[in-house]
């Protein structure tokens, strides 16, 4: 990875790296260490005094139905969404890499809502379901249903999957159909003269040959769910109601600045390190075995 | 086009167009309600065709504000938007240029050492380690400012693997040309890797610029103060206002806002855009 003709060593090359370097280690390493450390701790409410406790923070977390339930309601969370994005993005993928005309434009109208700020998705979600005005709360309550997320839980839950999944749609639409226009056409025409219909040629063909894309994808979609959702959240229920909403990121966030248990708080970090940690890992070693055509 | 099957075509057609206005509707119901005078956005059912009052509703946001929320006027909270979104876009890819080019052209101790130093910043997103991070800015007096706001989101494991992609694929020649021609290491930097890599540092500037645009969780903890606002978070503000006073033309309309630049660089620099997103995510 060096370069065979390079320079030799000077100053030069440490002031260029500096910059880098000196971010990464006061904003990154030295927060994620202080992190570490203090979910070894315990902290009176006063935050006077500090008591070295070792993974009590961790033992008490997981005996903690609260912090069992935010993980379960994380997973369900991220896969709903991986899963209601996907298979929307793939069914418009597929369509759109079979028409010619207007196969450009049908992107540039699909691909603009990754543009769009989270918290905005969410505003704008919350704003088709407010329990009073919504226009789709309107529509519900004509077709005999009462619509109210700040109430039911199941429903706030679907709100935010919702929220989530409309804004991850574009991402998802871009990359299934890039992988299916770099399949060699002449595959799917030998498919096509071996007398395999378009659905057929699909099922065979198509759907294995981008399997890497779709793993790579179910990746990023969890990582975004897991992550990147905060602002989903925060605006459309506030984790709410009574928690039926309230995934790890939220936890974290609500503990900390809210509930001002920095032990907690911090070793809750630290799992969600470990999560990023091993999806990041899968990610790269995924990118090593990239499938050739 | 492998068969002839006018039906299937159609279909395709049909399930496209569907796909489109499902994803278009929300923007639709934005841009309608932002359309209408307050009055018209009390009564059910709200409507779905818009109104005459966008210029006024336009105006209104802009200038003014939301009244009795106590939000400064949305056009000031889109100045701070766009300069905390410039300043992380362009500090990013300045740093990562520099540090690539270091990795890449230089031979000096540590080397790897920094490079896997920079690699660990990918696996530490702001979300996991926001209390210590806010301890660390409040601490060096950056609450409040637009340094506060850009500085701890710039460091970047992605743009400097991409940086390094694209000087690696550059060949030896150039640089020993450069060489006997009397070039010092910052003349071939600027004159030669820089040119080279323009469309790279133009697709990865439009990735960013979305990304810096649509932060939330890190201006709203280092932000307290009403003139640093920026547009992303006044929303959330203007929506717990809502529970009181629903003015929900004003809000739709200030979503509307804060998606407009973001929007309009993925529409009108779809190229680079996909080029950007398709480069920094592998």
């Amino acid at each position: 990875m060096l370069k065979r003709v390079h320079f030799g060593s000077s100053w030069l090359p440490f002031a260029l790296v500096a910059p880098q370097i000196i971010i990464t280690v006061v904003f990154f390493i030295w927060p994620a260490s202080q992190a570490l450390y203090q979910s070894l701790l315990v902290e009176d409410a006063f935050g006077l005094s500090s008591e070295f406790v070792w993974f009590d923070n961790f033992i008490e977390l997981f005996g903690d139905e609260h912090y069992l339930g935010a993980f379960q309601r994380t997973i369900f969370f991220s896969f709903s969404v991986a899963f209601l994005s996907m298979s929307f993005a793939l069914t418009l993928a597929a369509m759109a890499d079979r028409v010619i005309k207007g196969a450009t434009t049908y992107r540039t109208f699909l691909i603009w809502p990754y543009a769009v700020a989270p918290v905005v998705s969410g505003a704008l979600w919350v704003f088709m379901f407010d329990p009073t005005l919504g226009i789709f709360t309107y529509t519900l309550g004509a077709l005999g249903y009462e619509w109210n997320h700040k109430l039911n839980g199941g429903e706030a839950m679907f709100l935010v999957i919702v929220a989530s999944a409309w804004k991850q749609v574009a991402y998802n639409f871009l990359f299934f159909l890039a992988a299916m226009q770099s399949i060699p056409k002449s595959l799917i025409e030998a498919a096509a003269i071996d007398g395999a219909g378009p659905t057929r040629r699909f099922f065979s063909i198509i759907l294995p040959l981008i399997s890497p894309t779709t793993f790579f994808l179910m990746v990023i979609n969890v990582v975004f769910a897991f992550f990147e959702t905060f602002g989903i959240v925060h605006a459309v229920t506030q984790g709410g109601p009574a928690k039926a909403t309230e995934i790890l990121v939220y936890k974290v966030f609500n503990d900390g600045f809210i509930g001002l248990d920095l032990g907690g708080s911090a070793a809750q970090s630290v799992i969600l390190m470990l999560i990023v940690i091993s999806l990041t890992v899968i990610q790269f070693r995924y990118v090593e075995k990239r499938v050739e055509y | 086009m492998i068969e002839h099957r006018p039906m299937v075509t159609f279909v395709s057609h049909l399930v496209l167009i569907f796909g489109v206005a499902i994803i278009a509707f929300p923007i639709w119901i934005t841009f309608v309600a932002s359309t209408h005078e307050a009055a018209r956005m009390v009564q059910i059912p709200l409507p779905l065709l818009p109104g005459d009052q966008f210029f006024n509703n336009l105006e209104l946001t802009l200038f003014k504000g939301l009244q009795g929320a106590g939000a400064p006027p949305v056009g000031f909270m889109m100045v701070n938007s766009l300069v905390m979104a410039l300043m992380i876009a362009v500090g990013k890819i300045a740093i990562s240029l520099i540090s690539a080019f270091a990795i890449v052209y230089f031979k000096f101790p540590f080397r790897m050492g920094f490079f896997w130093m920079i690699f660990i910043t990918l696996m530490l997103p702001v979300e996991v380690r926001i209390l210590p991070t806010f301890e660390v800015v409040a601490n060096l007096g950056m609450l409040n400012t637009y340094w506060g706001l850009s500085i701890p989101l710039i460091a970047s494991a992605t743009a400097t693997f991409m940086f390094r992609q694209v000087f690696l694929t550059i060949p030896d020649e150039l640089l020993e040309a450069a060489r006997i021609d009397g070039a010092g290491p910052m003349r071939f930097f600027v004159d030669i890797l820089v040119p080279l890599s323009r469309t790279n540092i133009a697709a990865l500037f439009v990735i960013l610029f979305i990304y810096g645009w649509n932060q939330y969780l890190w201006p709203l903890l280092v932000t307290t103060d009403q003139s640093m606002y920026t547009v992303v978070m006044g929303i959330k503000q203007m929506l717990e206002a809502a529970e009181q006073s629903p003015d929900w033309h004003q809000i739709m309309m200030t979503s509307l806002l804060a998606m407009l630049p973001p929007v309009f660089v993925v529409v009108f620099m779809q190229r680079l855009f996909v080029k950007g997103l398709t480069e920094t995510e592998k």
